[in-house]
């Protein structure tokens, strides 16, 4: 028998080859597609800066783009991981209200600030479950197992509501919402956006679980020959988007104060959009969380400058469509002369 | 017009593709009304010539005259308006449509441009299909209900819908039983009494006796015999032309005497429904046992049923003793099996990813502590395993899609290196992979034998198995024809064996 290959003894006596350090690898990594994302960005901030220089550089209105952006965001690092793997879920709005209304019932809310966090984490992965299994093991095409799933929620949503709005009463969940609640300085739900974004950019790039949803994705056959559990894979994937969804749900509770059925409303077209404006391929097989988390950043600018400016929503609408035209166009091209 | 001058004329065609060169200066002569065999083996550049002809491929150089008229098929519908109609292999018919509507994929029967007349479709279809002795298909049904014979005629009269001159049928018989093989020769017959060409591509000999008028052999994408007669060229010369060969590649020792131990891979019984037979073999530590066959042998349902990733209908799979849980991956995988698949890109690489993470993804836990990668072990891991097999460019962060054919398959195997597997089942090892490299890699797999692992090959081309294998099992239509030390078999003997089914004369 040959014994697995090690690497060679000798190889401590020539210079280890250390990965570089992590600085290094984001710069080497910040390769076109994620600097052209920031100069857009930064070109958003000049353009809002100059047409509204008050209002729009307000730390009070910066926090508030940013607070905006969290809910969604923390939705479209699942959606990320998903689409890297070759799926979809057109779920996450309708799980984000289902979520959201079922950790405000008068029931849960007697359980206090841990009972809604229960309660919507339980929610969006028992979503993520019921999505993972009918893709994973009922061998039901992702577009299709999340179309239902989107319409169910939504429709136990209002079920539950029966159209109304769930106030939430508990004083420690209200607080967070509070303009001027900080944690360690940022206002909580920047704070939740950060952390799921950072725990997320390491999962997909320093973890087994980050590589095998990337071989999943890039060649789910090669990944198959090669040992990988497949199905097992995705059904992970569809939990974790459930998981994020939940986070999210509660995001919406404590910035809103209220759970509704009408909540998260269209939230999967703005996850998938901003996953493919960061670079995110829809076959699956590539994308990063930091394109994805600009992508957010990039939307929720634009709408702040928009409404500062008096702009209505529907010329947001447009811009936001051909925002997503012009990225994959120019991301065509870089990706042909690379 | 002459009335000798051939219908189709072509001389010097060459076409190359990335590090091949497929037709090499070919020239083919076919009459109106014969039957001309096309005869070769795996990559002799057959599939090549006829995408030429059928206007798939555009030749490099080389001159195409129909009808004493030098044209130029710049996309399959020119090819298809001078009336050149090829029944490929792999049939190209949309599943999902009726077989009318099949038929007359873009000429469909119209009134004003473009309302299809629906029943003139049908009725015509039936006629066509009357012609070819289907009347039974009933053109309204979904073609992805019909058996693969019938959607073989569906794709006849496709071509017959068409005021075809010349017919181009890529191993019509492949997919056919004996009855159904007659009729096709009765509508073979039917055409070229009609004045209609047909080229005929098929690995039978026995059928080109029967049917064929002449026969061009093509060798590494040169004619080596041009319009021989079909009925009476002795079996022997044509197996000579087809073997021939301009490279001689360079295979390593093999060991004197066989490895001695028990055997590591038992498959014992296993059988797959209309794929192959039941089928025995052992496969020692330092041993490489070959399966020889052409396609539709069976040989890759084999290696894939082997691993896993087919489920078998009966049989078992030992590694050291202990029964694999059938069509599991996992399972094979976790004893040590370890597969070079034959499509090395769509079934092994992850393209989109460096040699590295190639290498590393069916040994992930090793790096791994809690899930979390340390990428230096990995990179250092990659790169011993890539060394040992001197893979090109000695890089493992560079994209594997920048590697050649040989380097990608030397990256397959480190994988299955890195993972310390115990069986290696190589699936047309050589595939894609430029002559002057294939030495290397043979000179790889020999080592990693002489290693002590065991190795279990599949090739499509006789003198790989021959020349790598210690022990050769020759197929033919899923089953065993033949098994023996590969010092005693030779080329021809083997190329009898999966044409005839029986050693020749």
């Amino acid at each position: 028998m040959t014994q697995p290959v090690s690497p060679p003894r000798d190889s401590t006596a020539k210079v280890p080859e250390a990965p570089p350090p992590a600085w290094r690898g984001l710069l080497a990594r910040a390769d076109v597609r994620t600097l052209s994302l920031l100069g857009v960005l930064a070109a958003l901030i000049v353009v809002g800066g100059i047409t509204k220089p008050d209002e729009f550089l307000d730390t009070r209105n910066l926090q508030l783009v940013l607070t905006q952006a969290s809910v969604v965001g923390v939705v479209t690092v699942g959606m990320t991981f998903v689409i890297v793997s070759g799926g979809i879920d057109l779920s996450v709005g309708a799980i984000v209200a289902l979520a959201s209304v079922w950790a405000t019932t008068v029931a849960t809310q007697e359980y206090g600030f841990a009972g809604i966090l229960f309660t919507a984490i339980i929610v969006g992965v028992g979503c993520g479950l019921v999505n993972g299994v009918l893709i994973a093991y009922g061998a039901m095409v992702p577009f299709i197992a999340t179309l239902a799933m989107l319409a169910s929620a939504r429709g136990l949503a209002l079920q539950i509501t029966d159209g109304k709005t769930q106030i939430v009463t508990v004083p420690s969940v209200l607080d967070l919402g509070e303009r001027d609640a900080y944690v360690l300085g940022i206002p909580p739900l920047v704070l939740v956006f950060a952390v799921v974004t950072i725990i997320g950019w390491l999962v997909l790039n320093r973890t087994t679980f980050g590589r095998r949803t990337v071989a999943v994705g890039g060649n789910p056959e090669a990944a198959r020959l090669a040992g990988i559990d497949v199905r097992r894979q995705r059904l992970y994937l569809y939990l974790l988007s459930g998981l994020c969804c939940g986070i999210a749900a509660f995001l919406l509770i404590v910035l809103s104060g209220s759970g509704q059925n009408t909540n998260g409303n269209l939230y999967e077209l703005d996850a998938i959009a901003a996953a493919i404006i960061g670079g995110t391929l829809l076959t699956g097989g590539r994308g990063t969380i930091t394109g994805s988390v600009l992508g957010v950043l990039i939307f929720f600018t634009i709408t702040n400058i928009f409404a500062l400016n008096n702009l209505q929503s529907d010329v947001q609408q447009i811009a936001k469509g051909a925002i997503i035209v012009a990225a994959v166009l120019v991301q065509r091209r870089t990706a042909s002369t690379t | 017009m002459a009335p000798e001058q051939p219908l189709l004329s072509m001389s010097g065609i060459t076409k190359s593709f990335p590090g091949v060169r497929a037709l090499d200066g070919v020239d083919l002569d076919v009459q109106a009304g014969e039957v001309h065999c096309l005869l070769g083996q795996n990559g002799a550049g057959k599939s090549t010539l006829i995408k030429v002809l059928a206007g798939a491929h555009q030749p490099d150089t080389g001159r195409l005259r129909w009808r004493g008229e030098d044209v130029t098929l710049r996309s399959p519908i020119a090819a298809m308006r001078l009336g050149i109609a090829t029944i490929y292999q792999e049939l190209d018919l949309v599943e999902h449509l009726s077989v009318a509507e099949n038929v007359h994929l873009g000429h469909e029967p119209t009134t004003a441009g473009f309302v299809v007349r629906g029943k003139a479709a049908k009725e015509s279809t039936a006629a066509l299909l009357g012609r070819l002795g289907h009347p039974e298909v009933d053109p309204a049904r979904l073609v992805g209900e019909l058996s693969a014979a019938q959607q073989q005629i569906v794709s006849m009269a496709r071509a017959l819908s068409h005021d075809v001159r010349l017919i181009v049928m890529d191993e019509p018989s492949a997919a056919l039983d004996p009855d159904e093989v007659d009729n096709l020769f009765r509508i073979v017959g039917d055409l070229t009494a009609a004045g209609v060409a047909v080229v005929y591509i098929s690995h039978r000999l026995e059928e080109i006796r029967r049917i064929g008028d002449r026969v061009t052999v093509l060798k590494d994408g040169r004619a080596v015999a041009n319009g021989l007669p079909a009925k009476t060229t002795p079996t022997r010369e044509v197996v000579a032309l087809m073997t021939g060969r301009n490279v001689e590649y360079v295979f390593p020792d093999r060991p004197v005497s066989p490895p001695p131990g028990d055997p590591v891979l038992e498959v014992r019984g296993l059988t797959r429904q209309g794929e192959f037979e039941p089928l025995d073999l052992d496969v020692r530590p330092g041993e490489i046992v070959g399966l020889a066959g052409l396609v539709g042998s069976g040989r890759s349902e084999i290696l894939e049923t082997v691993y896993g990733a087919r489920k078998p209908t009966s049989g078992q799979v030992l590694v050291e003793g202990r029964a694999l849980k059938p069509g599991s991956v996992r399972a094979a995988v976790r004893a040590g099996l370890g597969l070079a698949p034959e499509e090395r890109k769509a079934q092994a690489l992850l393209m989109l990813e460096s040699v590295t993470r190639n290498v590393s993804v069916s040994s992930m836990s090793r790096f791994s502590r809690g899930g979390w990668i340390d990428r230096g072990a990995e990179l250092g891991a990659a790169r011993a395993a890539t060394r040992e097999l001197s893979l090109r460019p000695d890089n493992p962060s560079v994209p594997v899609r920048t590697l050649s054919g040989g380097n990608q398959q030397k990256a397959v195997l480190a994988r299955w290196l890195l993972r310390g597997c115990k069986v290696l089942l190589l699936d047309e090892p050589t595939r894609g992979v430029d002559v002057g490299a294939r030495a290397e890699l043979y000179a790889v797999i020999r080592r990693l034998a002489d290693e002590g692992l065991a190795v279990l090959l599949v090739s499509s081309e006789v003198p790989e198995v021959l020349g790598l294998a210690d022990r050769v099992l020759v197929l033919r239509e899923g089953r065993v024809v033949h098994t023996a030390p590969a010092r005693e078999l030779d080329e021809h003997r083997v190329l009898d064996l999966v044409m005839e089914g029986s050693p020749a004369s």
